[in-house]
């Protein structure tokens, strides 16, 4: 419908008749529609600096099960007490972040000495992780203290993070780094 | 965080981001809002639009911020404190002070003990050989009964109010100028618009960030704003408080939830090794009242502990086993930052007297900390000692790489770094649902928008997986201590992936057996399994479990109230009750009974907060027992005394803030030239850990965040390379002009640890600043830049400059004022 | 909605002049320069709605993003370091198509219909009729249209008219941070201008003014400026008119009316005026002599 009309439009131009008494404003109206018009709506939250900005995330389809979702464009959420739809750069250009090519999609290893990355399943990440977690706990750990006093401590292994999660996530970050006795912990609040 | 916890009782901003629309003074000072929290700064904007509120702004720069104040003045950086003692002393001479406020709700009544006392910039207790203070002398006097001893008059010589009173006299407009180097005129410009809030008709808020707590005196520095709003009575109003603008989305959420290595959730505090049992624990954690009229609510700590203990452990937790302490880590020293880097380098550490083992392994979730720690070839070369590292990311990053980090970070060549790398692909924010905590304490859900790409997993499902699999080796094999790992409860219906609306109700808090009406013990408040209202509601006794007691109630049998979103406000001061939720309780204005006066009537009522109706307080949800009327308990309730401290004897550097140079002082210190940097700062000695002179290093120097980009993050986002494509040093004209440097020419900037070579961006928004009768320049650069992530935006590391040294308390790095030498390149 | 669209003008053609039947609002972007905290949120919100691929830059030694605007870069914040009598400022301007009452791009424009203006005071460029000429921006005193070389037309802001004609604000406004950037209908806009500047006059900016100027028939874009008596520190033409070669278009020529001449005019000088002085238009050089941070 609408390349029809366009091309009507011009061929009107190139023939140098204009006054056929076509209704000039509807057509050019049809140039550029609302790209958001008819996109799901999923209302979040930046997740930059300490603001807590609302954002609504567009993306691509009604979530029906054929659809890949993409994100289309980010704007500010203008219920939003705090931000009412407005948003700084960064904010701003969110899609940018979420889509950016360099988003890592597998699971890589740098063995000892290599200078390179290998793709590796996540079942073998998982469980190589794991043997090494339970290798460095077992050696390292400390029963007592220097002072004879129980300490029951694995002072092999340092925890950092959760700040840049939900609190949800730091939580469980807390409550298995207790489970596996460590005692450096630390996250972006100190630097 | 330490500080606002010292001086008020919690370490968060004690307001809001809407509630900056309801002062009369906006102070910006150590944070550059306009930049760094641009959506927020609107509220302080909208407060000059709406009721000509004054926007002063303080910074060694001319900040984007500073282009739309009111007022400006620069200082040379780091001479926070006596520009801000020299406010407090203004606000004393010029009878600015909220005397009613400070009579009721601060200890300036209170009597100090004969001992303490200041000379030549030393403290009474400082023992040069440890380098550290023995707090004895400082402890407040008390009466037989263990109440503190006060006099309401003020006039006692060793009340609070006198000793701040002479400690502050020094800090006269000409020693402010002399040591901060701002023009008297433009001090006093800032010093009467400040404390033109002192008294009940007007109020003013204080907004900071890093720029205050990158100091070896950081702690002391918001220390020192905590007093001067505590003299002007304006903390607990709305429109008013001490508001520590977080730098992450998440940094408040990660710190409720015990990410530092000296706290448990909800600031219970880490247990140490002199400890051993439940007992033990809980007296050396349970504070006593110290005045008749104190609430002292950390009274409760064993109640918050036991239902952690609950939530961690579940049903292995019993009354029989101490509910699990056992198997808990028991803490021997400081484990932060700085020194878990530094310990990592040396392969050991000294704990309890003895070497330990060091970190060989390190789980880095979300974190760069080549990147974001100081001295970014000390980072590298400690990484390179480890076996392992797991590092859990969107992009690659510094840290990911550090094996392959460029030359100049010195770090050993590839073939020879042992490390095992592992680099997990997470999902972003928007592939994922759960909650953020703000800086102004509101949980917000977010709901997931799309999944994530490839074969990313949300973070929760990678750690739970990782855990899981650990498990599993200790139920086989055995090894070290295995209750410890298989005791902690993981009893999520989906086990491998929780799902966080679970966890939050398990954070939020439940009753695990009837829970009788403490006003009708006949009646039942709560059947087994049906989750708690508040905190209120939790046991010492294993009958409840809560995750994190500070956020009970944000999940309750009403359902999930973080996913409110209910913009209604119909107080009008922006607090917004239905929207999400807010800890503690769903209050919205921390320490809120300070903002009424001793009547319960509100200093200001067109500003109330709550105030007594008498029969209850009313208005936000008191920061005080409901139904308590006036005069029963103090404000401060976190506070075993109830009151606000001018004076705060638990702190490592001093009682009260004194100006310090920075470890690397760029002049002699005016005040006390015997003590020129603080005297109880941490150095480290490591090979990587030189330190500057400013015979060599003449120009102080500070690193600071762009508002076009980030933290280390955003160099994948091609609009944002477009508005900010690379690195630059801002460096003032003058200094430009004396070095034959133009604008757009490359420099080199060398400190003590390494050089950059990049472009000068010469400006006039850096000025020298006379400083002890002697010009210094001032110099600055962005951090947005390392060698990782966008092949095509990579830049020099600013903490490449930076040095290994911090404050006493809180071990945070001093970003903010280092030496450097500038040469043309 | 499309209502809104009504075309009052269009260039080198006799359309426009709506109906007259429908009485419409003027909408109005107002920019308050005193408050503005140059974070460029409306820089990249307009590249972001807007779709527009992002153009290389690199580091000059300035905070701005580049010297002028770009064909795929609609609106730019203009950084200015000042002194003056009272101390020191540092001065930023959102720098974009002012939509004036009298487009000079307009009247200068030789092409049919290639820029019009709509009812609601918008003007935009039709690409579908543009030529490339380039000679819109010969008319143009705020030296806004500039010539796009993939696609070989004019380009400029829209005031993102696919989210205005049907009611919602333009992007960069809804994303501005400090609130320096409104929206509403020009009769709004001028009130609260009028009311930001009596109240700039009062704290300390005594030639605080609004910058609608005559010379175009004043802006659909109303802007307020602290220093009103110097509007060049923004980058703003003291006293912008239209071009008297553009007006001698408009004037002398145009009223022959008729349209072939238009074919021959574009094919005799056409090519002379892209190539032109003013018709340098190559995509704005961005590593040219850098403004000031």
């Amino acid at each position: 419908m609408t390349l029809s009309r366009r091309g009507f439009l011009k061929a009107g131009t190139v023939g140098g008749t204009i006054a056929l008494g076509f209704d000039f404003s509807e057509a050019r109206a049809e140039l550029r529609d609302l790209k958001i018009s008819r996109t799901t709506e999923t209302r979040s939250t930046c997740p930059y600096c300490s603001v807590s900005c609302g954002v609504i995330i567009h993306t691509l389809g009604d979530k029906a099960k054929n659809v890949t979702g993409s994100v289309v464009h980010v704007e500010g959420d203008p219920d939003h007490p705090i931000n009412r739809g407005t948003l700084c750069p960064k904010g701003a250009t969110l899609k940018e972040d979420i889509r950016n090519p360099h988003r890592l999609m597998v699971p890589q290893v740098r063995r000892p000495g290599s200078s390179k990355w290998e793709e590796i399943s996540w079942d073998e990440a998982i469980a190589g992780i794991a043997g090494k977690v339970k290798e460095t706990r077992d050696k390292t750990f400390v029963t007592k203290n220097g002072k004879g006093q129980t300490v029951s401590r694995n002072p092999g292994m340092a925890v950092i993070g959760g700040c840049t999660d939900t609190s949800e996530f730091a939580y469980l970050l807390w409550k298995s780094s207790i489970a596996l006795g460590a005692v450096y912990r630390d996250h972006q609040a100190r630097v | 965080m330490a500080s606002l916890a010292a001086t008020f009782g919690r370490g968060a901003m004690t307001n809001g981001w809407v509630d900056i629309k309801n002062a009369d003074v906006v102070f910006v000072m150590g944070g550059n809002p306009a930049e760094n929290h641009p959506c927020g700064f609107k509220w302080a904007i909208e407060a000059r639009k709406a009721r000509g509120a004054k926007i002063v702004v303080v910074d060694p720069r001319f900040t984007r911020t500073a282009a739309v104040a009111d007022v400006y003045a620069p200082l040379r950086a780091g001479t926070d404190i006596a520009f801000l003692l020299g406010i407090c002393r203004y606000a004393i001479e010029n009878k600015k002070v909220h005397e009613e406020y400070v009579k009721l709700h601060t200890n300036a009544s209170v009597l100090v003990s004969d001992k303490f006392a200041f000379d030549e910039g030393l403290f009474s207790g400082y023992d040069g050989e440890k380098r550290a203070y023995d707090k004895g002398s400082w402890a407040f006097r008390v009466d037989d009964k263990g109440m503190l001893e006060t006099d309401p008059t003020l006039q006692n010589p060793r009340s609070v109010f006198q000793l701040l009173k002479k400690h502050v006299d020094r800090y006269t407009p000409e020693m402010v100028e002399k040591v901060c180097g701002t023009p008297k005129d433009q001090f006093l410009k800032v010093a009467e618009a400040v404390s033109s809030t002192g008294n009940a008709q007007k109020v003013g808020t204080i907004l900071y960030a890093l720029g205050w707590t990158q100091h070896s005196t950081g702690v002391q520095i918001i220390r020192a704003s905590g007093i001067l709003q505590l003299l002007l009575g304006n903390v607990g109003r709305p429109g008013g408080g001490v508001n520590a603008l977080r730098g992450h989305s998440n940094i408040q959420g990660a710190t409720d939830m015990g990410g530092n290595f000296d706290v448990y959730p909800g600031y219970l505090k880490a247990p140490q090794a002199t400890m051993p049992a439940l007992k033990d624990y809980l007296e050396a954690n349970t504070p006593k009242a110290l005045t008749t009229a104190s609430m002292n609510y950390s009274q409760n700590t064993p109640k918050f502990m036991t239902s952690l203990l609950k939530a961690l452990y579940g049903k292995a937790a019993t009354k029989e086993n101490d509910f699990g302490y056992g198997w808990l880590p028991k803490a021997d020293g400081n484990y932060s930052w700085l020194f878990m880097f530094d310990d990592m380098l040396k392969g050991k550490s000294k704990r309890a007297d003895v070497e330990e083992a060091a970190p060989e392994g390190l789980f880095a979730w979300g974190m760069n900390p080549v990147a974001t720690g100081p001295n970014s070839k000390k980072m590298v070369a400690a990484l390179a000692k480890l076996k392992w590292l797991v590092v859990v990311e969107n992009s690659e990053t510094e840290t990911a790489g550090f094996w392959k980090a460029p030359a100049e970070y010195e770090g050993p060549e590839a073939s020879k770094i042992p490390t095992e790398v592992y680099l997990l692909p997470a999902a972003s924010f928007a592939e994922k649902d759960g909650t953020f905590t703000n800086s102004g304490r509101w949980v917000q859900w977010k709901w997931k928008a799309v999944d994530p790409p490839g074969k990313a997993k949300a973070d929760q499902e990678i750690l739970s997986r990782i855990l899981l699999a650990v498990k599993d080796l200790y139920k086989k094999e055995g090894g070290a201590f295995p209750e410890q790992v298989l005791n902690v409860a993981w009893s999520y219906t989906n086990p491998v992936s929780p799902d966080l609306g679970e966890v939050l109700k398990e954070i939020s808090g439940k009753a695990l057996a009837e829970l009788p009406d403490p006003k009708d013990k006949t009646k039942i408040l709560k059947n087994p399994g049906q989750q708690l209202d508040g905190f209120g509601q939790l046991q010492d006794d294993g009958t409840t479990s809560c995750g994190n007691w500070i956020y009970g109630g944000a999940f309750t049998e009403a359902g999930n109230l973080t996913q409110r979103r209910l913009a209604t406000d119909p107080m009008g001061l922006g607090a917004f009750h239905q929207w999400g939720f807010s800890w503690p309780a769903n209050r919205r204005v921390l320490y809120n009974r300070a903002s009424a006066d001793a009547d319960g009537k509100p200093w200001d009522p067109t500003r109330s907060g709550i105030s007594w109706n008498g029969e209850k307080w009313v208005g936000d949800v008191p920061d005080i027992k409901p139904d308590s009327p006036p005069g029963t308990f103090g404000a401060f309730i976190m506070n075993p005394e109830g009151l606000g401290r001018l004076y705060a004897p638990s702190l490592a550097d001093g009682p009260f803030p004194e100006h310090y140079e920075a470890t690397e002082a760029a002049t002699d210190n005016v005040l006390h030239p015997k003590v020129t940097s603080s005297p109880v700062v941490r150095v480290w000695k490591s090979d990587k850990d030189a330190l500057g002179k400013k015979e060599d290093f003449p120009i102080v120097c500070s690193t600071y965040r762009l508002t076009e980009h980030f933290h280390f993050w955003t160099q994948h986002n091609p609009r944002l390379n477009q508005v900010q494509p690379g690195f630059f040093f801002e460096i003032p004209e003058g200094l430009a002009k004396e070095k034959g440097i133009a604008n757009g020419q490359q420099i080199k900037v060398s400190s003590a640890r390494g050089s950059i070579t990049a472009l000068a961006m010469v400006t006039k928004r850096f000025r020298p600043l006379k400083a002890n009768g002697k010009e210094i320049w001032q110099i600055g650069l962005p951090i947005h830049w390392g060698y990782a992530g966008n092949p095509d935006h990579t830049g020099p590391l600013a903490n490449f400059l930076t040095p290994t040294t911090g404050d006493p308390n809180t071990l945070t790095p001093e970003f903010k004022t280092f030496l450097v030498k500038v040469e043309k390149a | 909605m499309t209502a809104n669209l009504e075309i009052v003008r269009s260039s080198a053609s006799t359309w426009g002049g709506a109906s007259g039947l429908r009485s419409l609002p003027v909408v109005s972007k107002y920019i308050d320069t005193s408050i503005c905290i140059g974070c460029k949120s409306c820089e990249v919100s307009c590249a972001e709605w807007n779709d527009l691929p992002p153009v290389k830059t690199v580091q000059t030694g300035t905070y701005q993003t580049m010297p002028e605007t770009h064909a795929a870069f609609w609106n730019l914040i203009k950084f200015r370091e000042q002194e003056h009598e009272g101390g020191f400022a540092w001065l930023f301007r959102k720098d974009q198509c002012m939509h004036c009452s009298d487009p000079g791009c307009l009247t200068a424009c030789p092409a049919p219909g290639a820029i019009v203006q709509y009812a609601n005071g918008i003007v935009d460029v039709n690409a579908d009729q543009c030529i490339g000429c380039g000679y819109c921006a010969t008319g143009c005193p705020f030296d806004i249209p500039k010539f796009h070389e993939k696609t070989a037309k004019m380009q400029k802001c829209t005031l993102c008219v696919d989210r205005s004609r049907l009611g919602l604000e333009p992007a960069c406004v809804k994303s501005c941070p400090s609130g320096c950037l409104h929206y509403g209908t020009k009769e709004d806009m001028l009130l609260l201008a009028a009311q930001r500047v009596a109240h700039l006059k009062k704290t300390g900016f005594a030639e605080a003014a609004l910058y609608d100027p005559p010379g175009v028939g004043g802006t659909t874009v109303v802007t307020v400026l602290a220093f009103g008596n110097h509007p060049e520190w923004y980058g703003l033409p003291k006293d912008p008119s239209i071009p008297w070669t553009v007006k001698l278009w408009k004037n002398v020529l145009r009223p022959f009316g008729f349209i072939a001449i238009v074919g021959a005019i574009i094919g005799a000088f056409g090519h002379h005026l892209y190539h032109g002085n003013k018709g340098h238009i190559d995509p704005a050089p961005l590593d040219d002599e850098p403004p000031q941070a």
